[in-house]
C-alpha cells in the first residue's frame, strides 16, 4: 500500500497527539505483517490529511507565483514615493516601525529601500517555490486544482506533480540567488535611462510566467503562461534599448519565441483534435496514429527546441543573452531553457504516451550536434556572456542527448534504463542551472567592475578580486565536469546510460549510441579546454587593460553571497548527489512508472545507478582521499623551516627583459590550435595586414590582425528563409493594386466563396 | 585488510614510479649508445628538488603555488584506483574508470591554469597545446576503456580486470583495436615522442615543459613525480587490462609477490618497447598530432563497434 | 553469439579479421607511398597467416599452397616490384597531401558499420563467424575502393586494387574453407599479370604526361583541348 509514511506519522503527531500513538501502533503492526486490517478511522483520517497536504503544497506554489507578481507590482511604485507615503500614513503602525518607515520614505533612501523590498519579495517567491518543490517531491503524489480565471467555461487546470516540483526547485534556487544578487547589481543603472520600474515589473512577470508554465494542466493555460514568460523576457532583453544591436537581438528573440510558440500550439492542436478537451488528462487519452503522433512530436520539438536553443535553431540565444542585464541572463540561461526542457519532457513522456525509438534517435542526433557545435562556437567567442550563452547550447545538447537515450530505452522496453536516462538528463538540467547561474552572475560582477565583457581586456584579476575569482573557479570546474563537482556526476550518469547499449537489438542503435558517447566525451574535453581559457584569460596572468589593472573586489556583500550560495550548492551536490537522485527517483516513478534499483539508495555515500557490481562512485571517499593526499604532501614538503618560504623572483623572459602583458597568450591565440583542427566548423575570416618600412620595404613596422568567426547557420539556413519570405511577400504584394474598387472586388469574391462553402 | 592492502599498493605505485622512468631512461641511453645514468637517478633528482627552496615568479598567484599539490594528489588518487598487483580493491569501488579519466582531467585543468598564471608566452603556449592534445586524446581514451567496460559489463576497473582474468585466453578483435588506441593515447598524454619530447626545452616544440618552465624546488619535484606517476598509470593500465595474467586474486603473500613480479616484468617490457619506438621515431609537427590522435580515436571507435557488432551481436 | 563460447580457431580468425581491417585503415590514412606499400605487404602477411591457420585447423593441405602463393606474390613480389618502381621514378620522397583525412577515416568507419548492416540478414542462416569474416572482407573491399577514390597517385590506386583482391581472398578462405585449386591459381595468375601490366602502364603514363597523379589525366579529356 503506497502510504506516505513519514508525512502521515508526522501529521498525526501534530494534529492529534492522543490518537497518534494508537495510529503509530497500527502502523508498526502493519509493517510487521501482524494485522493488515485498518480501522475505518484510518482511511478517513488519511483522506482528510491528504486533503490538508494538498491544500498546503498548492498554497505554497500559489504563494510563490503571487509573490513574484507582487514583486513586479511593487517595482511600479518606484516613482510614486508621495502616494506611498500618503498611503502608509493611514496605516496604524507601532512607534518603532513608524520611525523606520519614515526613514525609508525619505527622498534619498526611498529608491534603494524599494529596490531591496522588490528583491526581498522576489526572493520570498523563490524560497516558497523551493519549499513547494521539496514538499511535492517528498509527498510523491500529484495535486490538482482548478482556478476560475480566464474564460467562464474554460477554467485553468492546475496540476502539481513531482516533475513540476523538481523544476520548481530549479527555478526557486535560481530566483533566490538572483534576488540576493539583484540589489547590488541594479544600483549601477541610471534611473532616467534605465527605469527600475520596467526591470522589476518584467522580472516579476517573467518569474511568474515560468512558475505558471510548470503548474499548467491544460493546453490553454500552458500557452498563456508560456507567452507571459516569452513576452516578459522580451522586454527584459530589450531593457538596454539605446543600442540598436540590442534592439535587433530582442526582436530576433521575440520573432523566434513566437514562431516556437506557434509550433507548440500546433502540436497541442494535433493532440487536441484526437481528444475531447484541452486538459492534459484529455490529451493523455488521445489515441493517435503513429504518423500524427510523430507530427505532434516534431512540432513540439521545434517549439520547445527553439526555446531551449538546440542547433540550428539556437541563433537567438547568443544574441539575446549577452544584452540582457546579467541577473536576467542568468535566469534566462539557467532557468528558462530548463522550462523548455520541462515542456518537452511533459509533452513527450507524459502526453504522448507511447514513444518511438526513432524520436529518440532524432533527439540523440540533434543533441550531439548541439553539444559539439555549442562548445566549439563557445570556444571562439571573445565576449564572456556570448561564450556562456553558447555553452548553454552545449549543455542543452547534452540534456537532449540523454533524453534521446531515455526515449530509445523506453521504446525498446527497458523502463529502468529509461529512468536512468531521464534521471541523468534532469540532474544535468539541475546542475546546469546551478553553475550557469553562478557563471552568469560572476560575469555580471566582472562587467560591473571592469565595464567590459571582452575577455581579451581582462587578466590578472585573481589578485584584485580574490573572492570572485575563487567562486568563478568553482563554476568553471563544475561546468568542465571535473570530479568532486556536480557537473561530473550528471555526465557520469550519462555515460553509464550510454554504456547500457548492450541490451538493445537494433544494429543502427547499437552503433549510433557509442558514437554519440564518443562525441559526449569530446564535448566534455572541449568544455574543459574552453573554461581553462576563460578562467586563465580573465583571472590569471597580467592585466591586459587599464580597467582590469585598476579593478577592485565588488563591495556589495549580496552579490558575493549569491555566488557563494550557488558555488556551495555546486560543491554540495557534487559530494552528495544521492540527495537529488532520491528526489529524481520519484519523478521517474511518476513519469515512467519505474525507478532505479534499490542499490542506488542503499547508502548516501555510494552512487551506483545500475548495480554496485556494474558501476559505483563515492564522491565523499574521493574527497577524503584528496584531502589526505594534499594535506600530507603539503605538510611533508614544508616541514623544513629553511625552505618553507618561497622566494619571489622575476619571471623568466629569455633574457630580453621587459616582459609585458601583450606578450601573453591571448584568447584567440589560445584557441588557435582548435581553430586549425576544426577549421570547417566555423566561417573564419582571418586577415593580417603588415605595414612595411625601411630599405626595400622589407622591415615590418606594424602588424594588424583581424579575426572574425561566424556561425554557419546564418548563411546556410536563415538567409535563404529570409530571402524566401521576401520573395513570397513580393508575390503576394502584387494583389495590392492600390485601387479601392479592386479591394471591394476581393471582399465580394471572398463573400461569395464563403457562402458557397457554408452551403456545402 | 583490504583497505590496508589498497593503501600499500598505492604507496607502492608512488614509490615505484620514478624507478620506471629511470629504467626507461636507462634503456634509451643504451639504445642510443650513450652512457646511462643510474636507475636511481630520478629519486636523487626528486630528493634534490625537494630540499631546495622554491623560487616563484613574481606575478604568480595561489593557483601557481597550490597546483602542484592538487596535481600530485589527483595522480595519487588515480593510482589508488588502478589495480597494480592485486584485483578486488575496495578503493576501486569508490571511483570507477570514468572517474579515473576525470582525475586526469582534474590534474590537467590545474596544470594548464598554472601555465597561464605566470603570464608569459611560454606558459600560455604550453597550456593551449596541452588542452588541444588532451581534448582529442581524452575521448579516444574513453572509447578504448569503454571497450573493456562493455566486455566486462562493469566500469569498476578492478572487477573488469578480474573478469578478463577469469575468462582465460580469449582473442578479441575489439581488444586489439582498444590496445592500439590506448597505446597511442598513452604516448600522447604522457608527453612522449612523437607527440612531445620530455627532454626538450626548445620553445617551438615543447608542450609539457613549457607549462612547467617556471616551477622549481618542491613544486617542480611534485610535478615531475606526478608525470612519472602518470606514465606508470598508463603503463599499468595497458599491461593489466590486456595482459592481466599474474595479478594476484587473493591476498596470500605468495600471490602478491607473484603479482609484483609479474607487473614489474610487464612494465619493464613495455618500457623497452617505448624506448625502442622513441629511438626510432622522430617527433612530429604539432598539427600532425591531430591526425595521430584522430587515428587513435578511430581505433577506439572501431574497437567499440567491433565489440558491439562482432562479439556481442545477437 | 558470444566470443567466449567460440573455439580458439574462431577467435584467432576473428582477431586476424580485425587486424586485416586495421591494415586497410592504415592504408587509407597513409600519405607516403613506400609506407603504403609496406602496410600492403603486412596485410598480405596477415592473409598468409590466416590461410596457414585455416589449413592447419581444417586439415586441408592444399591451403598451404595458397598460403605459400600469397606469401610469394603479395608479401614479396608485388610489394618489391611496386617499391622498385616508386624508387625508380623517384617518388619515394613525395608526400601526398590528403585532404579531409579525418573525414575519410570516419567515412571508412561508417563503411565498416554499413557492411555489417548489409550482411546482417545472412547471420540468421549461417554461423556467426561467417558474418564477421564476410563483413570484414566486404569492408576491406569497400575501403580499397575508398582508398582509390581518395588518393591521387596511380601507385596508390594499384595498391587499392590489390587490397580489394585481398578482401575477396580473405572471404574465400574463411567462409568457404578455400576455393578449388584451379580458381585460386587462376586468380593468383591474374593478379600477377595485372601487377606486371600496371608496371608497364606506369612507365607509359609517366613518359606521356610526366606524372603519376591521376588528376593530371584530366588533360586527356577531349573537351579541354
Amino acid at each position: 500500500m503506497p502510504i506516505p509514511t513519514t508525512i502521515w506519522l508526522h501529521g498525526a503527531n501534530e494534529h492529534e497527539p492522543a490518537k497518534s500513538i494508537y495510529f503509530r501502533d497500527q502502523f508498526v503492526r502493519q509493517c510487521h505483517g501482524w494485522d493488515w486490517r485498518m480501522p475505518v478511522e484510518f482511511y478517513e483520517y488519511r483522506s482528510q490529511f491528504l486533503q490538508r497536504v494538498t491544500m498546503m503544497v498548492l498554497i505554497l506554489a500559489y504563494a510563490a507565483v503571487l509573490c513574484s507578481f507582487a514583486s513586479g507590482m511593487l517595482a511600479l511604485l518606484i516613482n510614486q514615493r508621495t502616494s506611498v507615503h500618503a498611503l502608509l500614513e493611514r496605516v496604524p503602525i507601532q512607534r518603532g516601525g513608524r520611525d523606520w518607515l519614515d526613514d525609508c520614505l525619505t527622498e534619498s533612501r526611498y529608491p534603494l529601500r524599494l529596490k531591496q523590498a522588490v528583491f526581498i519579495v522576489l526572493g520570498l517567491s523563490g524560497l516558497l517555490a523551493v519549499l513547494a518543490g521539496i514538499a511535492v517531491l517528498n509527498s510523491q503524489s500529484a495535486f490538482t486544482d482548478q482556478i476560475g480565471l480566464g474564460l467562464p467555461w474554460l477554467p485553468w487546470h492546475v496540476r502539481f506533480d513531482s516533475l513540476s516540483g523538481f523544476f520548481f526547485l530549479i527555478v526557486g534556487i535560481a530566483v533566490v540567488a538572483v534576488s540576493i544578487y539583484g540589489p547590488g547589481y541594479v544600483e549601477a543603472y541610471q534611473e532616467e535611462k534605465h527605469p527600475f520600474a520596467v526591470l522589476g515589473l518584467f522580472t516579476g512577470l517573467f518569474v511568474a510566467g515560468m512558475l505558471l508554465v510548470l503548474l499548467a494542466d491544460d493546453a490553454f493555460f500552458f500557452m498563456i503562461a508560456w507567452e507571459l514568460m516569452s513576452v516578459a523576457s522580451y522586454f527584459l532583453v530589450a531593457f538596454q534599448h539605446e543600442n540598436p544591436a540590442n534592439r535587433r537581438a530582442a526582436f530576433l528573440y521575440l520573432l523566434m519565441a513566437e514562431v516556437g510558440a506557434l509550433a507548440i500550439i500546433l502540436g497541442f492542436g494535433v493532440l487536441a483534435s484526437f481528444a475531447d478537451g484541452l486538459t492534459f488528462d484529455a490529451l493523455r487519452q488521445a489515441n493517435l496514429s503513429t504518423t500524427w503522433a510523430s507530427i505532434a512530436f516534431v512540432l513540439a520539438l521545434l517549439g520547445f527546441g527553439m526555446k531551449a536553443g538546440i542547433v540550428p535553431i539556437h541563433v537567438w540565444l547568443p544574441e539575446a543573452h549577452p544584452v540582457a542585464p546579467s541577473h536576467i541572463s542568468a535566469l534566462m540561461s539557467g532557468v528558462m531553457l530548463k522550462v523548455a526542457v520541462y515542456g518537452l519532457i511533459r509533452f513527450c513522456f507524459d502526453l504522448l504516451t507511447d514513444v518511438h525509438w526513432q524520436w529518440g534517435v532524432v533527439l540523440l542526433v540533434l543533441g550531439t550536434i548541439s553539444a559539439l557545435g555549442g562548445i566549439l562556437y563557445a570556444m571562439m567567442q571573445p565576449n564572456l556572456k556570448r561564450l556562456l550563452a553558447y555553452s548553454s547550447v552545449e549543455n542543452i545538447g547534452i540534456i537532449f542527448m540523454v533524453l534521446g537515450l531515455a526515449m530509445i530505452f523506453m521504446a525498446n522496453g527497458f523502463p529502468q534504463l529509461a529512468a536512468l536516462g531521464l534521471l541523468a538528463a534532469l540532474f544535468h538540467a539541475f546542475n546546469h542551472a546551478l553553475f550557469k547561474n553562478l557563471l552568469f552572475l560572476g560575469a555580471g560582477i566582472l562587467q560591473h567592475q571592469i565595464h567590459s565583457l571582452d575577455i581579451d581586456c581582462m587578466g590578472g584579476l585573481i589578485k584584485r578580486m580574490p573572492q570572485t575569482s575563487f567562486l568563478f573557479l568553482i563554476g568553471c570546474m563544475s561546468i568542465s565536469s571535473l570530479p568532486l563537482f556536480n557537473g561530473f556526476v550528471s555526465e557520469w550518469l550519462a555515460f553509464q546510460t550510454a554504456l547500457q547499449v548492450d541490451v538493445l537489438d537494433n544494429g543502427v542503435l547499437r552503433s549510433l549510441i557509442p558514437v554519440s558517447a564518443a562525441a559526449l566525451a569530446l564535448t566534455a574535453a572541449l568544455a574543459a579546454a574552453c573554461f581553462v581559457k576563460v578562467f586563465g584569460m580573465i583571472f590569471l596572468g597580467l592585466p591586459r587593460s587599464r580597467h582590469s589593472e585598476k579593478a577592485q573586489e565588488v563591495d556589495d556583500k549580496g552579490m558575493l553571497l549569491a555566488l557563494k550560495l550557488l558555488a556551495g550548492l555546486c560543491f554540495f551536490f557534487g559530494i552528495f548527489p544521492t540527495l537529488i537522485i532520491a528526489a529524481l527517483n520519484n519523478v521517474a516513478k511518476q513519469l515512467i512508472g519505474q525507478t532505479l534499483p534499490n542499490d542506488t539508495l542503499q547508502s548516501w555515500m555510494w552512487l551506483a545507478p545500475v548495480s554496485a557490481q556494474k558501476a559505483s562512485y563515492s564522491p565523499i571517499l574521493v574527497l577524503v582521499g584528496v584531502l589526505i593526499a594534499c594535506a600530507f604532501t603539503f605538510w611533508y614538503l614544508r616541514r623544513n623551516p629553511d625552505t618553507k618560504t618561497m622566494r619571489r623572483a622575476a619571471t623568466w623572459d629569455c633574457g630580453f627583459g621587459g616582459l609585458n602583458a601583450r606578450m601573453q597568450y591571448s584568447c584567440s591565440a589560445f584557441t588557435m590550435p582548435f581553430r586549425r583542427i576544426f577549421a570547417k566548423v566555423w566561417l573564419i575570416d582571418e586577415q593580417i595586414d603588415k605595414d612595411m618600412q625601411g630599405a626595400l620595404d622589407m622591415d615590418v613596422s606594424s602588424i594588424r590582425y583581424r579575426l572574425q568567426v561566424e556561425d554557419h547557420c546564418w548563411p546556410r539556413l536563415y538567409q535563404p528563409i529570409a530571402h524566401g519570405i521576401n520573395s513570397a511577400a513580393r508575390l503576394v504584394g502584387r494583389i495590392q493594386t492600390g485601387n479601392i474598387r479592386v479591394y471591394l472586388g476581393y471582399s465580394f469574391v471572398t463573400l461569395i466563396i464563403m457562402l458557397w462553402v457554408v452551403s456545402l | 585488510m583490504n583497505w590496508l592492502l589498497a593503501i600499500v599498493q598505492t604507496l607502492l605505485f608512488v614509490a615505484l614510479a620514478p624507478l620506471l622512468s629511470g629504467w626507461l631512461k636507462w634503456c634509451k641511453c643504451h639504445l642510443q649508445n650513450r652512457k646511462a645514468p643510474s636507475l636511481l637517478q630520478p629519486y636523487r633528482d626528486l630528493m634534490k628538488l625537494i630540499r631546495k627552496q622554491p623560487v616563484v615568479a613574481e606575478h604568480a598567484s595561489w593557483i601557481f603555488t597550490r597546483s602542484p599539490y592538487i596535481i600530485f594528489s589527483a595522480m595519487v588518487l588515480a593510482a589508488s584506483v588502478v589495480p597494480l598487483i592485486a584485483v578486488d580493491l575496495p578503493t576501486a569501488a569508490s571511483a570507477d574508470v570514468i572517474v579515473l579519466v576525470g582525475f586526469f582531467a582534474f590534474a590537467r585543468f590545474f596544470l594548464a591554469l598554472a601555465g597561464l598564471d605566470i603570464g608569459t608566452a611560454f606558459g600560455g603556449m604550453g597550456s593551449s597545446r596541452e588542452m588541444t592534445i588532451s581534448s582529442l586524446a581524452e575521448p579516444a581514451m574513453l572509447m578504448a576503456v569503454f571497450t573493456l567496460t562493455m566486455t566486462a559489463s562493469t566500469t569498476n576497473l578492478s572487477l573488469a580486470i578480474a573478469h578478463v582474468l577469469n575468462e582465460g585466453l580469449v582473442l578479441r578483435p575489439s581488444f586489439v583495436f582498444a590496445m592500439f588506441a590506448l597505446i597511442l593515447v598513452a604516448i600522447a598524454e604522457t608527453g612522449r615522442v612523437p607527440v612531445d619530447n620530455p627532454t626538450t626545452h626548445l620553445e617551438l616544440t615543447m608542450i609539457h615543459e613549457a607549462m612547467i618552465l617556471e616551477y622549481s624546488g618542491r613544486h617542480l619535484a611534485l610535478i615531475e613525480w606526478a608525470s612519472q606517476l602518470k606514465l606508470m598509470l598508463y603503463g599499468v593500465l595497458i599491461a593489466n587490462i590486456f595482459w592481466p595474467w599474474g595479478i594476484a586474486q587473493n591476498f596470500s603473500i605468495h600471490a602478491l609477490g607473484y603479482g609484483l613480479l609479474a607487473i614489474s616484468g610487464k612494465l619493464a617490457a613495455l618500457a623497452v618497447f617505448l624506448s625502442i619506438s622513441e629511438t626510432l621515431v622522430a617527433k612530429m609537427r604539432l598539427f600532425r598530432v591531430q591526425e595521430y590522435l584522430s587515428f587513435a580515436y578511430l581505433l577506439g571507435l572501431l574497437g567499440m563497434l567491433s565489440h558491439i557488432i562482432l562479439e556481442a551481436s545477437r | 553469439m558470444n566470443i567466449e563460447q567460440q573455439d580458439f580457431y574462431t577467435q584467432a580468425i576473428l582477431s586476424m579479421a580485425a587486424l586485416v581491417g586495421l591494415t586497410s585503415f592504415l592504408m587509407l590514412g597513409q600519405g607516403r607511398l613506400l609506407r603504403l606499400i609496406f602496410v600492403f605487404a603486412l596485410q598480405g602477411l596477415l592473409l598468409t597467416l590466416t590461410t596457414t591457420l585455416a589449413a592447419y585447423s581444417l586439415n586441408s593441405p592444399h591451403l598451404y599452397i595458397s598460403a605459400m602463393m600469397t606469401l610469394i606474390l603479395k608479401v614479396i613480389f608485388i610489394p618489391w616490384m611496386l617499391r622498385r618502381q616508386v624508387v625508380l621514378m623517384n617518388m619515394h620522397r613525395d608526400v601526398e597531401a590528403l585532404k579531409n583525412n579525418t573525414a575519410v577515416m570516419l567515412g571508412g568507419a561508417g563503411l565498416m558499420v554499413f557492411s555489417y548492416y548489409v550482411l546482417h540478414p545472412i547471420v540468421q542462416t549461417s554461423s556467426a563467424i561467417m558474418l564477421n569474416a564476410l563483413a570484414v572482407s566486404l569492408s576491406v573491399v569497400l575501403l580499397g575502393m575508398l582508398l582509390m577514390i581518395s588518393h591521387r597517385q596511380a601507385v596508390a590506386h594499384v595498391v587499392g586494387f590489390m587490397s580489394i583482391e585481398n578482401g575477396l581472398f580473405f572471404a574465400a578462405i574463411v567462409a568457404t574453407k578455400g576455393m578449388p585449386m584451379v580458381v585460386e591459381l587462376g586468380v593468383a595468375f591474374d593478379v600477377l599479370v595485372a601487377a606486371v601490366l600496371f608496371g608497364i602502364f606506369f612507365f607509359h603514363i609517366r613518359t606521356s604526361i610526366d606524372s603519376l597523379d591521376v588528376d593530371r589525366m584530366n588533360r586527356l579529356h577531349e573537351v579541354d583541348q
